[in-house]
């Protein structure tokens, strides 16, 4: 290779470091990938249809960790990410910023994200009046109101029990509601991170409604947090005794104080707040109770001033998370990656589109494909370099296809505080691979 | 002694198990208590009757004893409501407006306020008790959040002045949504897989 080409393909690579965002976090690993692809790329279009690259001479020195000694073992730690990840971290909404961070909520990054599982620091908030400090010893759970025996449970008692534990996602039926009609949000943390996944551990609640002799005449039951909202939402009874599980661990560690420590309720597949934190009260009953968050909020706008209430589970949703928002990518090879989710079930089936949803093709999904939980999907794409709109869409077990947000506008009210956007997401992708939101 | 290829082999045979066991199940449900484990401990509804705060707020249920009015309520609201949600309820420099937006709906800005929104005029005491003043829940008396709903309902125009809320007065407050709420019907979209020259 000539020596000016040499400093072109260099001046190259030098530029798209210089292009990667400082809000998105890229690993070490990314960074080189970028490095790699944009010489193949660059050496493709200056050297022809040949694709060879002239071999590096220059010599690769000993990296310095290889000749100095490393830090030594603390005796006693709790390991936290390299200093190079720092930027990985959960961030509030830029659109819609509270006056306060008690009644609020924080987004996982979920471009960071690699696998299904959302590392537990990473995992996203939502307080209706900020963090309680519970300490397990004296925390203790009731079960009351139409059952034969009313029940109180400590802690203790309560991990004394089999263990059972599950994968599932879980979302925050407000995820994405400043972007349904027109593009708000830059990055997919902000229009998708209400949204993480964990193993969960505990004990179904149905062995303690059991144990507590549920009245057969019970039909609904609330579950009540000890937080300064006391924020309590009604559940049907059928729901608690298929597969609600009393939670006090999550991903192989007790729960976080903002996850709820040391007990939550955990609703498989349905949004977030019914999944009551720092629980401390089940009372059953034959009706639900209307609560503020089951009717003021938590509710959807429909057509002629009309509201949806109990709107529970979170239909089948996918997006891309790589490349999305902020990010900029190479002509060439690129991985298209993606979570796809249902509360209904299993994902059957995720379709990538690179032209804004006239083709589709089907991409791989990644095992583990689990019932209620995060799946991942992957789609080689090989980008030419002209502009592009990249969409994803999923199948659930049900047959359920996700909609577009045409599709969802026909049958709903979108106007205002909307909960419960599954829509399809595109991102757009221009001529010089900058990666921005597609809505609207 | 179990030789390192036995147990290899032993694993794989468990691997192969769990997978089986994973691809064939069809449900998610929890398992069934089959242990005998049970260790919740009897308590009388008495020993709740603090933290058994919930209302049904359909019918009033669960309303206590107390009453109040919206010229003691404007009282305690300056004192403890207006620095967050502002003068007369109109918003503040924390919080929106609860005063107004009857009738908006069914345009294209719905304003939500507790007299526009709310099916049931005891979800205001419900929610004020166990949560408001956001720095001190649970601090009011009875009385006090029969007032301050009082004076919630009175600037939305929805009682008197001088009309005194008790646990029947205010579950018998008609609310303008009350009867604008349906349960859950979805899925209500229908899309399809389609793969070519879609749009």
């Amino acid at each position: 290779m000539k020596q000016y080409q040499k400093e072109q393909l260099l001046e190259m690579v030098k530029s798209s470091e210089k292009d990667i965002q400082a809000d998105i976090s890229i690993t070490h690993g990314r960074r080189a990938f970028l490095r790699s692809s944009v010489a193949m790329a660059g050496s493709a279009g200056m050297l022809g249809a040949t694709g060879i690259t002239a071999a590096q001479t220059d010599v690769l020195p000993i990296p310095e960790s290889n000749k100095t000694m490393g830090k030594q073992l603390e005796l006693e730690s709790y390991g936290m990410p390299s200093k190079y990840e720092s930027k990985v971290k959960r961030r509030r909404s830029d659109i819609l910023v509270n006056k306060q961070q008690y009644s609020d909520w924080s987004m996982t990054p979920i471009q960071s994200t690699p696998g299904i599982v959302t590392p537990n620091g990473l995992f996203y908030e939502r307080h209706h009046n900020g963090i309680p400090d519970i300490n397990p010893d004296h925390h203790k759970l009731v079960v009351h109101g139409m059952v034969a025996k009313p029940l109180v449970l400590t802690m203790n008692d309560i991990v004394k029990y089999p263990t059972v534990t599950k994968f599932y996602f879980m979302e925050c039926s407000g995820n994405g509601l400043t972007d349904w009609l027109t593009a708000k949000s830059k990055t997919v943390q902000q229009t998708h991170g209400l949204l993480s996944c964990a193993q969960w551990t505990g004990v179904p609640v149905s062995w303690i409604l059991d144990e507590a002799g549920i009245d057969p005449k019970a039909t609904w039951l609330i579950a009540e947090g000890a937080d300064a909202s006391g924020h309590y939402r009604s559940i049907p009874i059928d729901k608690m005794l298929d597969d609600a599980l009393l939670v006090y661990a999550m991903n192989g560690e007790m729960l976080r104080p903002e996850n709820g420590y040391p007990l939550r309720l955990f609703i498989p597949g349905w949004e977030g707040n019914v999944s009551i934190k720092w629980l401390r009260r089940i009372k059953a009953g034959a009706e639900p109770w209307h609560a503020r968050g089951e009717t003021a909020r938590y509710t959807d706008p429909m057509p002629d001033g009309k509201w949806r209430k109990f709107s529970f589970v979170m239909e089948a949703k996918s997006v891309i998370t790589n490349p999305s928002g902020g990010m900029k990518i190479q002509p060439g090879f690129n991985e298209i990656r993606g979570y796809a989710w249902s509360g209904n079930g299993k994902i059957t089936g995720v379709d990538v589109s690179i032209d804004g949803g006239k083709n589709w093709q089907t991409a791989e999904l990644e095992e583990p494909v689990i019932d209620k939980c995060l799946t991942r999907f992957k789609f080689n794409w090989n980008w030419q370099g002209g502009p592009a709109q990249i969409v994803s869409r999923c199948v659930d077990s049900t047959g359920y296809v996700q909609p577009t947000v045409e599709d969802i506008k026909k049958v709903r009210a979108i106007t205002g505080f909307v909960q419960h956007h599954n829509g399809l997401f595109p991102w757009n992708v221009s001529a010089s691979g900058e990666v921005t939101n597609g809505i609207g | 002694m179990v030789s390192v290829k036995q147990i290899g082999i032993s694993f794989g045979l468990l691997l192969s198990l769990l997978l089986v066991a994973c691809t064939t199940s069809t449900g998610n449900a929890n398992p069934k208590n089959t242990s005998g484990a049970a260790f919740g401990k009897p308590i009388s509804e008495q020993a709740l009757v603090l933290w058994n705060i919930d209302i049904r707020t359909q019918d009033g249920q669960g309303l206590p004893p107390g009453s109040g009015n919206a010229v003691l309520g404007e009282k305690i609201y300056n004192e403890k409501c207006s620095s967050c949600h502002g003068a007369d309820a109109k918003g503040g420099p924390m919080y929106g407006t609860m005063v107004g937006g009857i009738g908006s709906f069914k345009t294209n800005t719905r304003v939500l306020t507790p007299g526009s929104m709310y099916p049931y005029a005891p979800i205001l005491f419900d929610y004020v008790r166990r949560a408001m003043p956001m720095n001190a829940p649970q601090s009011l008396t009875n009385d006090e959040v029969y007032a301050l709903s009082a004076y919630i309902l009175n600037l939305n125009g929805l009682v008197d002045k001088t009309a005194e809320m008790n646990s029947k007065t205010l579950a018998a407050v008609q609310m303008p949504n009350r009867d604008n709420f349906y349960v859950d019907d979805r899925p209500d979209t229908k899309a399809v897989r389609c793969m070519t020259n879609c749009k």
